[in-house]
């Protein structure tokens, strides 16, 4: 991030004096020096530990794919993350279509609806969420009432699973319906009046032309629930745990920051990996991002 | 055509008929399109032309099947299609916009009606590459929509319309977003296509070039109203309004009083002879209307042909105009007009002089003066217009 802001700030004043050029220079300098020292400095630090303590060498990276339980841990992350990310598209994708039909008062209300979560405390959703799934909570008694007896969500993947979409939710929605918004409404007439019922017309023309922004929404809800830690910890419980979980434990439970720094940086080559492929697809289709913006 | 009983209407069996059709939209209360009738019959190129906001456009989307008929009714071939979907109408619709397909290449947009019509993939294959020819792009097969010219993307679109041969071809103003140039060239290629295919062509436009140029017939549109319905040459030559006459070509209009028993307009200080009045009209106040290249010059008011109505004038400007000169005249009563002198005739008089004009009653319409009817709508306005 920093080093694109840097390395871009010469080219686009190339032809400034360069008493201004300076000027610049000073005004990006704060944002800069602050992730250097706060980012930078710690992630470099984070994975030299994990190649160097105890000892040096690959010692942390072998331990982690021989001890049974990272791998595990692992594979578990990636999978909720998956399905969080599915879930949040098939609720936040009919949403977001809607957004793009509506008046613009009722658009307006459904952003604040969507944008809620964020402005209520994290640590006072997670409690709500406490709340209803523990046992003879709202949503057990709820199930209770129909006959289903015991449905308690509170420590299963589940349980954190859907605490995890409600929070994703704006995450997914907004993408989505920037992206919706560019789409030329027309092009639903047209293929209706060449011969395409409504579905058809959906499946063959607007949902290919969504697909840059599902694609935007799913990468960035699917990298965050990578790394929550707060929700699975609270709801989630220690058989169950996420990578966030297992760092957590063996920084401050028992002191292993090699190891905790291997895992640390095993999910970010994961996170760049997912980027890396969908930057490549998404680059794929942009000439279709193109024209559809292009009016 | 067989039919005896509506010998003046084609749609009775085949065509297109708009039967007594409004449209209001949820929340107003003026109807954006108000009891239009219109027949259209098979082959025939017709225009809807009006400024923006009379209901033209509107109109073409209930035939379309994009908006919902508020009253009335639309036979196409003689069967009711006001409720039927738009894929079922079997039409084919070009946008302004082109509404191209962005993620499709050239064939596969223009493929993408014959898909849905299940047809096999080699007769698609030929289909395409006939309507790739029929708009000369064969060389753009394989190109994204974003990789072609404005001009390039509505022949793809006007390919598209026209491949499954629809019943007829519905067009918004397809030549609006396009400059002038490639507008000209793009009007002959729909007048060719039109003459090639055979078939019924509905075009949109506000502009009266275009209209007059490509047309068989023009329904000008007013306000959600048709004005009038006619050939190129009845809506130029016999406008039945003001509306018409001011909207299509440019006019010298005359305000006076409708005289029907002595066949005069009686107008302050000149009664011009006004043939063929209509009836209706006597006493009320009318319009007399006289196109430019109609309108003669005379330094001397010996020269007037007899019968010719005659007025006296200012030259106030003359501009001129590459193949005429564009005459700016007064007159007494203080009616401002123009004329129009071919170039290479002298002209007979220089800006400031006074001149005769005189022009054939024939080539002249009277039509009411709609500032004479104050209407129900709005009397106020009426009545401010007529206090200044």
């Amino acid at each position: 991030m920093s080093a694109s802001t840097v390395s871009a700030s010469p080219v686009s004043t190339a032809r400034a004096p360069r008493s201004r050029r300076r000027l610049v220079g000073w005004f990006i300098l704060p944002a800069t020096a602050f992730l250097l020292v706060f980012f930078a400095y710690p992630l470099g630090n984070i994975i030299w530990r994990s190649f160097t303590e105890p000892s040096t060498g690959l010692e942390n990276y072998t331990e982690l794919l021989k001890d049974g339980v990272s791998v595990k841990i692992l594979v578990r992350t990636l999978v909720t993350g998956l399905i969080v990310a599915a879930c949040t598209l098939a609720l936040a994708y009919p949403y977001a279509y809607a957004m793009t039909r509506v008046s613009p008062r009722a658009r307006n209300l459904m952003t604040v609806v969507v944008l809620l979560p964020f402005w209520t405390s994290m640590m006072a959703r997670n409690f709500a969420w406490y709340m209803l799934e523990q046992r003879d909570g709202l949503i057990d008694d709820a199930f209770s009432l129909i006959g289903i007896d015991g449905v308690v969500l509170l420590g299963s993947v589940a349980g954190v699973t859907v605490a995890m979409v409600q929070v994703m939710l704006p995450f997914m929605v907004l993408p989505l319906y920037s992206g919706m918004e560019g789409i030329d409404k027309r092009l639903l007439n047209a293929a209706g009046s060449l011969g395409a019922p409504r579905w058809r017309a959906f499946v063959q023309v607007y949902l290919p032309l969504s697909l840059p922004a599902v694609l935007s929404g799913f990468t960035l809800v699917f990298i965050l629930t990578l790394g929550f830690y707060v929700t699975p910890a609270l709801l989630g419980s220690p058989q169950q745990s996420l990578i966030p979980q297992l760092i957590a434990t063996r920084v401050s439970d028992l002191l292993d920051f090699g190891g905790a720094g291997a895992l640390g940086s095993v999910l970010l080559v994961v996170t760049l990996l997912a980027l890396f492929v969908v930057s490549r697809f998404v680059n794929l289709s942009s000439t279709t991002e193109k024209a559809v913006t292009h009016e | 055509m067989s039919q005896a009983d509506h010998s003046k209407s084609p749609g009775n069996s085949h065509g297109i008929r708009i039967a007594g059709v409004s449209k209001v939209y949820a929340g107003t209360s003026r109807p954006a399109v108000d009891d239009v009738s219109l027949d259209i019959a098979p082959g025939e190129f017709i225009t809807l032309l009006g400024p923006s906001g009379s209901g033209k456009t509107t109109m073409l989307s209930m035939l379309a099947g994009f908006v919902s008929v508020s009253a009335g009714k639309i036979e196409i071939d003689g069967k009711d299609v006001s409720r039927q979907k738009p894929h079922k109408r079997n039409l084919g619709v070009v946008f302004q916009q082109y509404a191209l397909f962005p993620h499709m290449s050239v064939t596969k947009n223009i493929a993408f009606p014959l898909q849905q019509r299940r047809m096999p993939k080699a007769e698609i294959a030929a289909k395409v590459d006939e309507a790739l020819r029929l708009v000369h792009l064969e060389e753009y097969a394989d190109r994204l929509p974003s990789q072609l010219s404005g001009g390039q993307q509505q022949r793809v679109a006007l390919a598209r319309a026209v491949v499954y041969r629809p019943r007829a071809l519905l067009m918004d103003e397809p030549l609006g977003a396009l400059d002038r140039k490639l507008r000209d060239e793009l009007q002959r290629e729909i007048a060719r296509m039109h003459r090639e295919l055979g078939m019924t062509f509905i075009f949109v436009t506000h502009d009266q070039h275009e209209a007059l140029t490509l047309s068989d017939r023009i329904a000008v549109f007013n306000e959600g109203r048709i004005e009038q319905v006619g050939t190129p040459s009845d809506l130029y030559e016999r406008p039945e309004t003001l509306f018409v006459a001011q909207f299509l070509g440019e006019s010298t209009c005359f305000r006076g009083t409708v005289d029907v028993s002595a066949g005069v307009l009686r107008c302050g200080g000149f009664t011009p002879r006004a043939p063929r009045l209509d009836a209706g009209l006597d006493g009320s106040g009318g319009v007399a209307v006289v196109r430019p290249e109609r309108l003669d010059l005379h330094s001397d008011a010996g020269s007037v042909p007899t019968g010719h109505n005659r007025v006296r004038a200012t030259v106030t400007e003359i501009v001129y105009v590459g193949n005429h000169h564009q005459v700016g005249l007064r007159f007494a009563d203080g009616t401002n007009g123009s004329a129009m002198r071919v170039a290479g005739r002298d002209l007979p008089a220089v800006p400031g002089e006074e001149v005769t004009v005189s022009w054939d009653p024939e080539h002249q319409s009277v039509v009411a003066d709609p500032a004479d009817e104050p209407t129900a709508e709005r009397p106020a306005e009426t009545l401010g217009a007529a206090a200044t």
